[in-house]
């Protein structure tokens, strides 16, 4: 296919963005009409990925491939396979819902705050499109400045405080993977190709110093346990927009950067590394689950429960067997999904009320009966009832974990039982038990807020019905993956004998 | 693939969306699509039932569900004769339970929402009987539990009735957590979900073990346990019983329809279905065996001191449900799932009949404000007689010959637990008897003891209550006659026709013994009711006084043995505490931000001392030079 549909997706929005600039500041109403349209025709851009994609192959397609700058072998190059294809789909879906949701709750500077988010949509889709590292990585900080800025300028009463942890907090982590990156071209035959970098093998030391150099910026954005706490406060501060962009696309990268990076550069760091890599995961499963049950902010709340859930990603990713990757990769885009309209759902009664305590709360289910519905769907998705998408992928982690270490799947279900108890908690507080006083008389959803769920509602059904309209998009390019991962004989397993033997290795 | 089978699941599907999100405006009128979706049901079950006899039995897959390397998941329908029995089972008292719905849920604001989950309830337990795979029998499994926590937390304002639906769902989980792994063992172990595949390779596993933690386990006795857990949770055996009692804050035609008759028999469902599996191991047949009997006896106790007529009905579930489990440990899964049946109708009938008291009395639940409701209540009363007669172990009646075949079978059983089954489930006919009289003579004889304007508003329901208040009691009275023993000049056709599924029990007794052990039962169920009868109608003072001799013992059956409260103490505050004391603010709050913050801090203080050199005042720069300058010439001297 030569029409450039990549380079239009990730440029469509920022000519979007900029078109919005001469816009009057007088007529919000023209400006909320054009973002929308904007994100729609993008959205309609990014259909062809889905019928023309090629499953029976997993070379990258949609291929676009230009010299940037000659002297350092930079390119532009761009490509989507089975694994990153879905991701460009969900964002430009994510952004129309995103846009509808902030259409009156977002009130000062309106004009700026649409820019922002579709300058975010152009970034986050050029990074997963992104085959160069520099441009990769160029994309990769991009993103954080109008998500710093959504943060900063739009959030709530300690949104600078966030905005700030936000933006450290990945940018240390980035800075270790920019180290990492120039390593890879020095020793990789001075090539930023991610592919042709792949093809190389490094030798181990080296492969385990890279491997937790792009662990710490991936780590961080997932984000897995310990250097989750930028999260809490980035979602409670965040605008409603800004938590559905969180935590339906942007987490979403850490566990990208582990499959598109992290396994075929350092596929036997990789193998090495996988036990730590599923302990990580473990506590985040469980500690993540249970820290929500102490929750009393609605929003802090999801967001503890987004570490649980991209826990359970990070496991399956990290099981290095076909049900777990594919588990994990369905796991990202039903976290999205579902945390999205979780998230989503919350705007729209903080909205109402401006108020996120759970105590606050309560008989929603009187007041708003079909808002009720919309969230007990969503709630059920997120506690992984079969029928909806969160089983899926949750049901296929647990498969691979257990097929690579029992223990593994043992600890991991113990957070479905966690996650049942947090969030029908938080359902009952809200929805069911008498009315709250102070929050009366809600007005029921609109039929713009109803437009806005639906999406969603229909995704969750259908991910949980027919998942395999997306696993045929994954089958060819995990099995690759794998190879490439499981092609090196495993050097060191990780037991007692072969930790010591690894830490002579790091410090010799 | 049979038209019908295809429509069991679709009707009450389409019946629910379209009563979910367009009853509201049908009003009194929205129980017309689920009442003929769901009698439509019926008569495909009737179908369904009709071909299996005629020998045709159905496994065929829809559509592939979840496709994924080696896993193969797919949406498809086992058509046998045990399926077949569930359809009828689930179909009919469905049926019936909407049927009297409309009476009962007549004044309620979510008519319609009450009505949409009734068909949601149906769809999902349809789906869970007639999967053809351990996948799809999950998904039923949890889209029932769905309904049950929909239907439980129904009237949600009352904050009982949400923690008590919220509780059934978490409960539920715990079971789930040991199912989902026995689910995920099985395909591991067999490669495949789909039940012919697994117990066709069953055999293969014998002497396999499989290690975890550490430890060596058996590998036919952890996928059984595991399995099982499942079962322990949907059914309400020791210690995951403690949903069902608290579940009875539904509507009371949910609680005949989910908690009684279908639902929780879904892990006795479970079990017979992997028989081939249950049978390598007899360490899981004596577990399964034991923990039927512990709970036989635990709920038997203490439905013996409740005072809300509904829950002593539950706890009697709970008991009922453990005599299945007994008969499944013994091996004899065709009386457990007799039993299944004959129940789900006595059952339904007590709950649609404490549903009728219920309603008449104005809503009032507690026994100690009944009595003398005979008069008034002539088609409840007359119906909840057979009902108690029946589940009391008359001979004749169906709960006779579904519990006489349990009992037989595990006095019968070469497991070791077989014998104790056989005495709890003896003992416990005789209380079951007693508890069950208890229930009934506190509420329609004696004297009224309630208030003058629940008096006043005393009457028989309408018919739409009272029709299928008499259809449940023809079924509790002749359920048990499909399997007549031969002792009894009976044939048993029961045993025969799920041979094929669920197998026939080797052993056989003798004459003598078995006319024994039914003079023993039907004995023990006759001691049971005179009890009853001299402590409640011709020395009514005498339970007061044995309350007043036996404080300790009254109030610990009375509180249930406060397992609830153990749970509480030990489980989910301890869960609480550690969660916000440890968790929150030690861990992530000091631990984790303290680096975060502290690391950011750290450099700003270290800049903040830095600036404090460079003050711009020239004499500081000039002492700090010469200060230098001056050690540099010592050191130059002293060097």
């Amino acid at each position: 296919m030569n029409f450039p549909v990549l380079s239009l997706l990730i440029f469509w929005p920022l000519v979007g963005a900029c078109a919005l600039l001469p816009l009057s500041r007088q007529k919000p109403g023209l400006i909320r009409m054009a973002a929308l349209g904007v994100s729609i025709i993008e959205f309609l851009l990014s259909l062809p990925l889905w019928f023309a994609f090629d499953k029976t192959t997993h070379l990258m397609q949609f291929v676009e491939r230009h010299s940037w700058i000659k002297s350092w072998n930079v390119e532009y190059y761009v490509g989507v396979d089975g694994i990153s294809v879905l991701f460009v789909l969900l964002a430009a879906l994510i952004t129309i819902l995103c846009i509808l949701v902030s259409w009156t709750a977002i009130t000062t500077k309106v004009k700026e705050f649409f820019i922002a988010i579709l300058f975010l949509e152009g970034a986050m889709i050029g990074v997963f499109c992104a085959l160069d590292f520099i441009l990769f990585y160029i994309l990769w900080e991009a993103m954080l400045i109008p998500m710093y800025l959504l943060i900063g300028v739009w959030g709530g009463p300690k949104r600078l405080y966030a905005a700030v942890k936000f933006f450290l907090y990945t940018l240390v982590g980035s800075l270790l993977m920019l180290v990492g990156i120039i390593t890879l071209y020095l020793k990789g035959g001075h090539t930023f190709d991610i592919l042709a970098l792949a093809q190389t093998s490094y030798p181990l030391k080296m492969q385990l110093m890279l491997f937790w150099a792009f662990f710490a910026a991936f780590a961080v954005k997932v984000p897995m346990w310990p250097v989750h706490t930028w999260l809490p406060d980035a979602h409670t501060e965040a605008p409603t927009a800004g938590s559905v962009i969180l935590a339906g696309i942007l987490i979403k990268m850490g566990a990208y950067g582990f499959l598109r990076f992290s396994m075929p550069l350092f596929p036997q760091a990789t193998q090495a590394m996988m036990i730590p890599m599923i302990v990580l995961s473990l506590i985040a499963i469980v500690y993540g689950g249970l820290i929500c049950i102490s929750q009393t902010d609605i929003k802090r709340l999801i967001a503890y429960s987004s570490v649980s859930h991209m826990g359970f990603v990070t496991l399956g990713l990290f099981s290095l067997n076909t049900q777990g990757l594919e588990g994990g990769i369905m796991q990202m885009i039903n976290h999205g999904v579902v945390t999205g309209a979780l998230f989503l759902g919350i705007g729209m009664i903080y909205e109402r009320t401006h108020t996120r305590l759970i105590a606050d709360y309560g008989g929603l289910a009187s007041t708003m009966p079909k808002f009720a519905a919309f969230f007990l769907l969503f709630t059920m998705a997120a506690v992984g009832l079969p029928g909806t998408n969160g089983f899926i992928g949750e049901f296929m982690i647990l498969i691979g974990a257990f097929t690579t270490r029992t223990w593994a799947a043992v600890f991991a279900a113990t957070g479905v039982i966690i996650g049942a108890w947090y969030m029908l908690w938080l359902y009952q507080r809200v929805f069911f038990n008498p009315v709250n006083k102070k929050v009366e008389g809600l007005m029921e959803l609109t039929p713009r807020e109803i437009l806005t769920l639906s999406p969603m509602v229909g995704l969750v059904l259908w991910f949980g019905v027919y998942p395999n309209s997306l696993l045929s998009f994954m089958h060819v390019s995990v099995a690759h993956l794998l190879s490439q991962v499981l092609a090196k004989e495993m050097l060191i397993t990780f037991d007692m004998d072969s930790l010591s033997r690894l830490v002579e290795l790091c410090f010799s | 693939m049979p038209i019908y089978l295809l429509l069991l699941p679709i009707l009450p599907l389409g019946s629910f969306i379209l009563t979910f999100l367009f009853g509201k405006r049908l009003g009194r009128k929205a129980h017309w699509l689920p009442i003929c979706a769901v009698l439509s049901c019926f008569g495909c079950a009737v179908m369904a039932l009709l071909d299996v006899i005629n020998g045709v039995t159905i496994n065929t897959d829809l559509y592939s569900w979840i496709s994924s390397g080696s896993f193969q998941v797919s949406v498809g329908f086992l058509l046998d004769e045990l399926t077949a029995v569930m359809l009828i089972v689930v179909t009919s008292i469905s049926t019936l339970v909407h049927i009297y719905s409309v009476g009962y849920m007549h004044d309620e604001p979510g008519y319609y929402r009450f009505f949409s989950y009734l068909s949601l309830f149906t769809f999902s337990m349809l789906m869970l009987v007639l999967g053809n795979n351990f996948a799809q029998l999950f998904f039923g499994w949890e889209a029932v539990g769905l309904s049950s926590y929909l239907l439980i937390g129904f009237y949600y304002e009352k904050e009982s009735a949400a923690n008590a639906g919220k509780k059934a769902f978490i409960v539920n989980r715990f079971g789930d957590f040991g199912f989902s792994l026995g689910i995920i063992l099985v395909f591991l172990t067999f490669g495949t979900l789909h039940y012919d595949q697994v117990f066709a390779q069953a055999a293969s596993i014998t002497d396999q073990t499989f290690p975890v933690f550490g430890m060596v386990f058996d590998l036919p006795t952890l996928i059984a346990l595991l399995l099982f857990c499942g079962a322990i949770g949907k059914s309400a055996q020791l210690p995951l019983h403690v949903w069902l009692p608290d579940a009875m804050e539904g509507p009371t035609p949910v609680s005949a329809l989910i908690h009684a008759a279908t639902m929780v028999t879904a892990g006795v469902f479970l079990v017979a279905r992997c028989n081939p599996l249950f049978a390598l191991s007899t360490t899981a047949l004596n577990v399964v065996t034991m923990v039927g009997a512990v709970t036989c006896l635990f709920a038997a106790t203490i439905a013996l001191v409740q005072v809300d007529i509904k829950r002593v009905v539950a706890y009697s579930t709970v008991s009922q449900l453990a005599y299945m489990f007994m008969a499944c440990g013994v091996g004899a899964y065709s009386a457990g799932i007799f039993h299944l049946f004959t129940h789900a109708y006595f059952k339904a009938l007590l709950f649609l009949g404490c549903g009728s008291v219920i309603h008449a009395m104005s809503s009032e639940q507690d026994v100690r404000k009944m009595g003398g409701l005979k008069k008034y209540l002539p088609v409840t009363y007359w119906t909840f007689l057979l009902a108690t007669l029946s589940i009391s172990g008359i001979p004749g009646l169906a709960g006779f010959f579904s519990k006489d075949a349990i009992l037989a079978a595990a006095f019968s059983s070469p497991i070791g637990a077989g014998k104790i089954a056989w005495f709890v489930g003896t003992l416990v006919a005789g209380m079951t008897a007693f508890y069950s009289f208890r229930l009934f003579f506190l509420t329609f004889h004696g004297t009224f003891r309630g208030t003058e304007e629940q008096r006043h508003h005393l009457h028989e329901s309408p018919a739409t209550m009272t029709v299928p208040l008499i259809l449940l009691a023809v079924g509790a009275v002749s359920a048990g006659w499909f399997c007549i023993p031969p002792i009894l000049g009976g044939h048993a056709p029961w045993i025969s026709f799920l041979a094929p599924v669920l197998g026939e029990p080797g052993e056989h007794l003798g004459h003598a013994t078995e006319w024994g052990l039914i003079a023993t039962s039907v004995g023990a169920g006759l001691v049971g009711i005179a009890t009853a009868t001299l402590l409640y109608v011709i020395r009514p003072e005498i339970p007061d006084r044995l309350r007043d001799a036996w404080p300790k013992v009254h109030s610990w059956l009375f509180n249930k043995y406060s397992i609830d409260e153990l749970y509480d103490g030990a489980l989910v505050q301890p869960a609480i505490r550690f969660s916000r004391k440890v968790l929150l603010h030690v861990v992530d709050g000091k631990l984790i931000e303290g680096v975060v913050n502290g690391i950011p801090q750290a450099i700003g203080s270290f800049g903040e001392r830095l600036r404090k050199i460079q003050n711009g005042q020239v004499h500081t720069y000039l002492s700090v030079m010469s200060t230098g300058a001056l050690a540099v010439l010592i050191w130059m001297l002293v060097r």
